[in-house]
């Protein structure tokens, strides 16, 4: 088909790529490239200083599912991911419920709230894993003065037992996650009508009733996001469980992240493997989530 | 300015309209309800900043009280932020405003023409560029560090380089988005109308809808600086056995534990001096962070 209007310069074409060209290169060279590069590399030999010994095929993937401690590091995964992102939307439910009342002060109380969120994870951590102390941590010195715990003792060990561990990294997770869920949902309560609620307490519906029957389905979009940003933060976290025992004893606390990272130090063939694995998981966990969330309904 | 993107300020937060007869009350009185729900927020509130609270506490505790089991520093003392200097903790601060300016920057010169074209033309491959971006907001480092050490390592890049590349690519999906909206929500017709007064498309672009779209740009120059600010992983890998100099103070920080001791006083000054810039950018945005942390994924 020809049109009327003359030719312009065949370079015109090429003018998007002018204005988006150099993001999408970044997107590749740094985001997508090192997939490629995590693929080709679980199939080889690698040394533990880093030459290439040639291919392995599959034999990384063959090792690594003979890790003996791989069937605790899948189980403890599946519980931190689900067990942090669980009490992190309900507790942030609560919270911004509170934080949208209007009492006094309110705003230099939402501000303490972000601190979790400014300081890095890193920080966090390292401050939990001195308050843990079994000498001197602030944690342990209350406990022990409310006649609770023994300074010093395998009692006051609380990151010396890998279920306590566990559990106080689980808690440092969802103290951290709190900010951004919080927010997230305290933003979809400010988009509510307020004509809505009236019409209902008029109609002599209960608090309750109205929370279940008109915030929830209307908070929907912004619980889908801020549950899927969780999940992949969780799924992928590394500085808590890494400052706070490195995950041990032994592997006993180690997530996939913190194990991928510790076989990386000597086996980084195999270290790709689970990388490939996990970023698998992540992937599929997201679009099956999306799908069961009805995400495009949202977006349309 | 009212649009879509534009983040409320913390004020308007409140989901309640008063009725209108209430809202030029004097004051409204204090009732039991709201009193018992201030004190709880302020609870609430305490809680979390409260780790800090001690992070701080503990800075300021002499070497002799450190490991004192006791709640309060028997006196305060500020020799760990004096001494900390002489650790290298200088030239790791350099290495972090660099590592997290350069990202900052690196961001802003990709994302604001990328946005601004996505929200003002619809070319081949825009939904394909849209859904890519998107897709990177779920990845993360963490989860191919293998694939992005040995892809630097290829490359021989200097390490403080390819933490400004991989910080500025992995956020830039989020400044992409927030800005997209923000360029979407400014009518084109204010830059046609600089044009017919002769203006040129840059120069409209520069004079009228940059100013603009600036609150959206400041929101996504400060998470991006602060999310390469405190970005731990990749530094920690890429700078294995790397001078101070090329090492960010996150990594630095990380360092103040040994293999037999922790030197919690520096530990915890360093950190409160790396919070300093977080908190002088907060202050900068503050009341944006809430409309700013969730206009980019939720719209």
């Amino acid at each position: 088909m020809s049109t009327n209007v003359p030719r312009a310069n065949p370079l015109r074409r090429f003018t998007p790529l002018l204005w988006v060209g150099p993001a999408a290169a970044l997107i590749i060279g740094v985001v997508i490239w090192p997939v490629v590069v995590m693929a080709t590399t679980s199939t080889l030999n690698i040394s533990p200083d880093g030459f290439n010994l040639g291919s392995a095929g599959l034999g990384n993937y063959r090792e690594l599912f003979q890790e003996i401690a791989l069937p605790g590091v899948l189980m403890r995964t599946a519980v931190w991911v689900v067990g942090v992102v669980v009490v992190t939307m309900v507790v942030s439910l609560l919270l911004a419920q509170l934080f949208n009342q209007a009492f006094p002060g309110r705003r230099v109380a939402r501000w303490a709230l972000i601190a979790p969120w400014g300081a890095s994870v890193m920080m966090t951590s390292l401050i939990f894993r001195w308050a843990l102390n079994a000498q001197n941590g602030v944690v342990n010195v209350i406990l022990h003065d409310l006649g609770l715990v023994n300074l010093g003792t395998d009692q006051a060990d609380w990151l010396g037992r890998p279920v306590a561990a566990f559990v106080w990294m689980m808690a440092v997770a969802v103290f951290v996650s709190l900010p951004f869920s919080t927010y997230a949902i305290l933003a979809g309560l400010q988009t509510m009508d307020s004509a809505v609620y009236e019409a209902a307490r008029v109609d002599g519906a209960s608090p309750w009733r109205i929370y279940r029957s008109i915030t929830l389905p209307l908070l929907r979009p912004a619980l889908i996001v801020a549950t899927l940003i969780n999940v992949i933060n969780v799924f992928n976290s590394f500085p808590i469980i890494w400052e706070m025992t490195r995950g041990g004893p032994g592997y006993s606390t180690s997530t996939t992240t913190t194990f991928m990272f510790i076989l990386k130090q000597s086996y980084i063939g195999e270290s790709a493997a689970l990388s490939v694995i996990n970023f698998a998981i992540v992937v599929i966990v997201a679009l099956v989530f999306l799908k069961v969330a009805k995400w495009k309904d949202q977006v349309d | 300015m009212s649009s879509i993107a534009e983040p409320l300020p913390a004020e308007t937060l409140s989901g309640e309209s008063l009725p209108p007869k209430r809202v030029r009350r004097p004051r409204a009185p204090i009732t039991t309800r709201k009193l018992i729900l201030s004190v709880i927020a302020y609870a609430v509130a305490l809680v979390f900043v409260l780790p800090y609270v001690f992070m701080v506490l503990t800075a300021m505790r002499p070497a002799s009280d450190i490991s004192a089991p006791t709640l309060l520093p028997d006196h305060f003392d500020f020799s760990n932020f004096t001494s900390i200097w002489s650790t290298g903790f200088g030239s790791n601060l350099g290495a972090s405003l660099i590592v997290a300016g350069g990202a900052t920057v690196l961001v802003l010169l990709v994302a604001v023409p990328a946005a601004y074209y996505c929200a003002r033309r619809r070319f081949r491959g825009r939904m394909l560029f849209l859904v890519m971006v998107l897709a990177t907001q779920m990845f993360q480092p963490a989860a191919m560090l293998v694939g992005i050490q040995r892809e630097f390592i290829q490359f021989n890049l200097p390490p403080l380089v390819s933490l400004i590349l991989i910080n500025g690519g992995f956020n830039m999906a989020f400044a992409i988005w927030i800005l997209t909206a923000y360029f979407s929500s400014i009518p084109a017709e204010l830059e046609e109308a600089a044009m017919v007064d002769g203006s040129s498309r840059l120069g409209a672009l520069g004079r009228i809808t940059l100013p603009l779209a600036m609150p959206g740009i400041m929101t996504a120059l400060i998470f991006t600086f602060i999310a390469a600010w405190n970005e731990f992983i990749v530094a920690l890998t890429l700078t294995l056995g790397q001078s101070s100099g090329n090492t960010p103070l996150t990594v630095a920080i990380n360092n103040y534990i040994g293999q037999y001791s922790i030197d919690w006083g520096h530990l915890f000054a360093g950190s409160v001096i790396a919070t300093v810039p977080v908190i002088i950018l907060f202050a900068a945005i503050e009341g944006r962070v809430v409309g700013g942390l969730t206009a980019g994924s939720i719209k």
